[in-house]
This record gives structure tokens, C-alpha cells and sequence, in this order.
């Protein structure tokens, strides 16, 4: 067992395990805290690393949690750079990458995940890249220039926005997806179609369903080979195929382990003391749903701060309703809920060429909406949506369907 | 440093309960009529991610981020909790002869 005054420990210093941290302070947490990373910078939010960061329009600072010096004003210890080895949850203790044992009263898992990688991808060959980290987000910045002939790989959020934001850039920009859409696994078929559409109208050779055989290039990557036999010539790809969970830790150590690190309504895990947040953690959404893990600003957000309440006693079931958003061009997209794979039940216009689709369930309960505008236009009706799924009440079709009725007023209703 | 009275709109502009972006200058201002049609005026921009709050929820006195759900009230500045955790300057608004007027100082 642990000393009695063994320090809480976060293992994973990104956006769960950040707000985690900044929370046990807010919520009068005292004692030693440990927040360990593998990165050197302070925890921050992700999403600009696709955006505003490629485009530099924004910095580390506009995006960090907090900085290095609030850290240390609050007292809590960011060991950087000296990554965990081991996990002993009998004797409730971690092994650093130095061999050093440090005990934990109780440990939160925000360990994250990494880039898939692309199998086909020879490991010498430069200016393939990923995007996951601040430090990637530099490199690939530093490398798109208005003349570069740029290849993307993935049709998903991260492949989109970089496209977006190299158009911008004046790269050259053909974009591959293995699937016959684009988003295909978040996003309902209409907003698929006018992603693709609005790609192309700016000028993303977009093509779907596509096999790649082979990246080649002697030091640089040079072309890339596609099973139908085309060769792409180019001078950069971005690599954009998803993320693979960081179990490795928990999976050693005997914690229950399924897409990600599983956790119960509280956010604990299989094992005592340690729980798990963030895009690492899998739970249910509801008592008698499936295992699912959220890959979202959201999710990241919310479980840390929850995950921390949790950590200091509380007891707390953890519920959310999911949601993320996505922006390219001048274009923005955001989902609330559960979007089925069916067909929406409801869709309607908004002002200015957008429109949103809504789910219900049998009981005419809204279940998930998502929608599509100029800009953030979209996010005064999803966020309403929000509150009229929370409301559990039943919706009329044709009220949904009238771009003439207020979603507020069917709030008060 | 006085305060200068700016014509931002007219009263009708601005729906009840909501909120619209407003640009002077340099600056970006958002501008709230509340239920009861009281007028209130805010920096633009979240102070969390800079995001123009204009695009947001107006529940009540409370406007919600487009982007990051981070809620202030609009009639003292306040943030109300993570994500945002610093106050919006407000500014002085009032109404004559039908249009909505916003004090800056200059």
C-alpha cells in the first residue's frame, strides 16, 4: 500500500490530464500533486494545431491551459520528458524512465494516443508527417509553402482541415480516402457530401475509395503509388489516419483494457485507485450501452475535470453529451448527441446556404442534431439542441423541419 | 481619456434575449438586448480562445461560446467557470431616440 501521504499523480500531461491537474487545485487540493507528460510544453488544447497554428494565426500560449509559471504558482510538479515505465498497482507506485519508484495515493491514466502510422511508409523517409503535438504541428507548418505539391492521406478531421488550411497556404493539395466518403465513421452522409463538394470547389483533388501501394523516395518522400497504378508525384504527405489509444501502461499492469482503458460510471478502472480520462479512456455512455472511447475537445475537457472530482472522493457519475466541431475554409460543422447511422428524422434550411439535421428516437426525444454553416452560425441552434436533448422532451417533426420556428421557443414550449 | 458615445444600432436591430457582433476600429464589441430589453455591451472576443461570442448562446444573462461552451455574464463580465477563467471588460450602453449606443473611451 502507499504511504499515507503519497501525492495524487496524473500520468499524461495533455488536455485531460491538464484540466485535471488545474481542477484538484480549484477544488482545494493542497497536497503534492504530479503531473507527468512526455511533452515539454504546459498542457494544451489541441484543436488549433490543424488551424490556427499551421496558418499562424495563432501560438502555444493561445492554446495552453495554463503556463509554466502558473504550474509551478499552484504547485503543481510537470515532470516533463521522464516517461513512466512501469505501473505496480498493489503497491501503488510507477517506475520512471530513470528507474526511480514514485508512490501514488491515487492515479489518473490520461496517457492519450499516438498517430496511427502508415504501414507502407518507409521509416527513413523524411517529410512524411503526422499530426498529433504541438512540436508535429511546427514541422509540418515549416513545411507548407505555396509551392509544395502536398498528399494527404486520410479523409477524416485531420486530413480535411490540413487541406483546408494548405489551400489557404497556396499548397498544391490532393487528398486520398480509403472509404467511399469523407468522415465517413462521425459524420452523417450529407455533411460527407458537402465537405467533398466544398473541397473541391477549392481546389482539393479529393478522390475516394482509394488503395495506396506504396510512398517511395530515395531521402525525401517523392510520389505516391496507388494500387490502380497512378503515381502521385508530390513533396510532402501528411498522414492523417486516426489515433491508436496509449494502453500499453494500464495493459502491462494488468488493468482491464478493451479500445482503450476501461473505466466504470465513475471513471475508475479494474484497478483500485487509478482512474482514466480523456481520448485513452473507454466507458459507457449510458449504464447499458457499449464500451466507446471520444477522441474530442469535449470529452477531454469534461472528463478531466470529472475524472479529478472523482479523484478526491466524489463519487460522481460521469455523464456527457458528446459533441465536437470542425472548421475549414470558412466553413464550420458541430454535432451534439448521438447521431444514428440511420437517416435524420428532421432536417431543416438555415439563413445563408446551412442546415441542420436532427435525430429522434422512437418517443420523439431528441437524441442527436448536427449542422452545418458560415462560420460559428451553426452553434446558437446546436447548442440549443443540446439543452433539447437534456430536456428528454418529445419534439414535433414538423416544428423541427420549419426553419420559421425558433429551436428556444421549442425549448419553452 | 473621455468617453465617447458610439451609434452601434437601432433598438430593433437586436432580437430579445441575443446578442450581435459589433466592430469599431480596431476593436470588436458584442452587444446584448436581454429578455426585458435591457442593453448591455461586452469585449467580442472569448477570453479563452479569442473566439467572437457574437456566434454564441444567449440563455437569460448568460452567453454561452460558440466553440468551447465557456459561459459569462454578460451584464458583469464575469466567467463562470473552466474553460474561461478570466472576466469580459464590459462597457456602458444606452438608448436614445431608438438607437443603441455603446461608450468607449478614447
Amino acid at each position: 500500500m502507499s504511504p499515507a501521504n503519497a501525492p495524487l499523480v496524473i500520468v499524461g500531461a495533455g488536455h485531460a490530464g491538464g484540466r485535471a491537474a488545474l481542477t484538484l487545485r480549484d477544488e482545494g487540493y493542497s497536497g503534492r500533486l504530479i503531473l507527468i507528460g512526455d511533452e515539454f510544453h504546459p498542457p494544451y488544447e489541441r484543436p488549433p494545431l490543424s488551424k490556427g497554428l499551421l496558418q499562424g494565426t495563432v501560438d502555444l500560449a493561445g492554446y495552453s491551459l495554463c503556463n509554466s509559471a502558473r504550474l509551478a504558482e499552484l504547485g503543481i510538479e510537470h515532470l516533463a520528458g521522464n516517461p513512466v515505465k512501469g505501473l505496480d498497482p498493489q503497491r501503488h507506485r510507477l517506475q520512471l524512465a530513470d528507474g526511480s519508484w514514485l508512490h501514488y495515493a491515487r492515479l489518473l491514466l490520461a496517457t492519450g494516443g499516438c498517430s496511427r502510422k502508415l504501414a507502407c511508409v518507409p521509416e527513413h523517409l523524411r517529410n512524411v508527417l503526422y499530426l498529433r503535438s504541438h512540436d508535429e504541428a511546427l514541422a509540418l507548418r515549416a513545411s507548407l509553402r505555396p509551392d509544395t505539391r502536398l498528399v494527404i492521406i486520410g479523409g477524416g478531421f485531420i486530413g480535411l482541415e490540413v487541406a483546408a488550411t494548405a489551400r489557404a497556404l497556396g499548397c498544391t493539395v490532393t487528398l486520398l480516402e480509403a472509404g467511399p466518403r469523407l468522415a465517413g465513421r462521425v459524420l452523417p452522409e450529407r455533411l460527407s457530401s458537402v465537405l467533398l463538394e466544398l473541397h473541391r470547389s477549392q481546389g482539393v483533388d479529393v478522390r475516394l475509395n482509394v488503395a495506396i501501394e506504396a510512398v517511395q523516395g530515395t531521402t525525401h518522400v517523392e510520389s505516391v503509388q496507388l494500387a490502380d497504378g497512378q503515381l502521385l508525384p508530390c513533396d510532402l504527405v501528411v498522414v492523417g489516419i486516426g489515433m491508436q489509444p496509449n494502453t500499453e501502461l494500464a495493459m502491462a499492469a494488468g488493468l482491464e483494457v478493451g479500445q482503450g482503458i476501461r473505466v466504470d460510471a465513475q471513471l475508475r478502472t479494474s484497478a483500485p485507485d487509478i482512474f482514466a480520462a480523456g481520448d485513452v479512456c473507454e466507458f459507457r455512455l449510458h449504464p447499458q450501452g457499449g464500451f466507446q472511447r471520444q477522441e474530442t475537445w469535449r470529452n477531454a475537457e469534461t472528463q478531466g475535470r470529472h475524472a479529478a472530482l472523482n479523484l478526491l472522493g466524489g463519487e460522481l457519475p460521469f455523464e456527457i453529451i458528446p459533441g465536437f466541431w470542425s472548421d475549414q475554409y470558412d466553413w464550420g460543422l458541430q454535432t451534439v448527441g448521438v447521431i444514428a447511422n440511420t437517416e435524420p428524422t428532421a432536417s431543416r434550411t438555415t439563413p445563408g446556404g446551412g442546415f441542420l439535421l436532427f435525430y429522434l428516437d422512437a418517443e420523439q426525444r431528441l437524441q442527436g442534431a448536427c449542422g452545418w454553416g458560415r462560420g460559428n452560425s451553426v452553434a446558437k441552434d446546436i447548442k440549443l439542441c443540446e439543452r433539447l436533448i437534456a430536456s428528454h422532451n418529445p419534439l414535433s417533426v414538423e416544428a423541427l423541419a420549419d426553419a420559421e420556428v425558433s429551436l428556444k421557443q421549442l425549448l419553452r414550449n | 481619456m473621455t468617453d465617447q458615445w458610439i451609434d452601434v444600432c437601432a433598438v430593433g436591430d437586436i432580437n430579445e434575449e441575443d446578442v450581435i457582433r459589433f466592430d469599431h476600429g480596431p476593436h470588436t464589441y458584442a452587444v446584448y438586448r436581454s429578455a426585458n430589453s435591457e442593453f448591455f455591451a461586452t469585449a467580442g472576443l472569448c477570453t479563452h480562445e479569442s473566439i467572437h461570442l457574437a456566434d454564441g448562446l444567449v440563455m437569460e444573462h448568460v452567453i454561452e461560446c460558440p466553440k468551447h461552451n465557456g459561459r459569462f455574464d454578460y451584464r458583469s463580465g464575469k466567467a463562470l467557470g473552466a474553460p474561461v477563467c478570466v472576466n469580459l471588460k464590459t462597457y456602458e450602453v444606452r438608448v436614445e431616440a431608438g438607437r443603441v449606443l455603446l461608450a468607449i473611451t478614447v
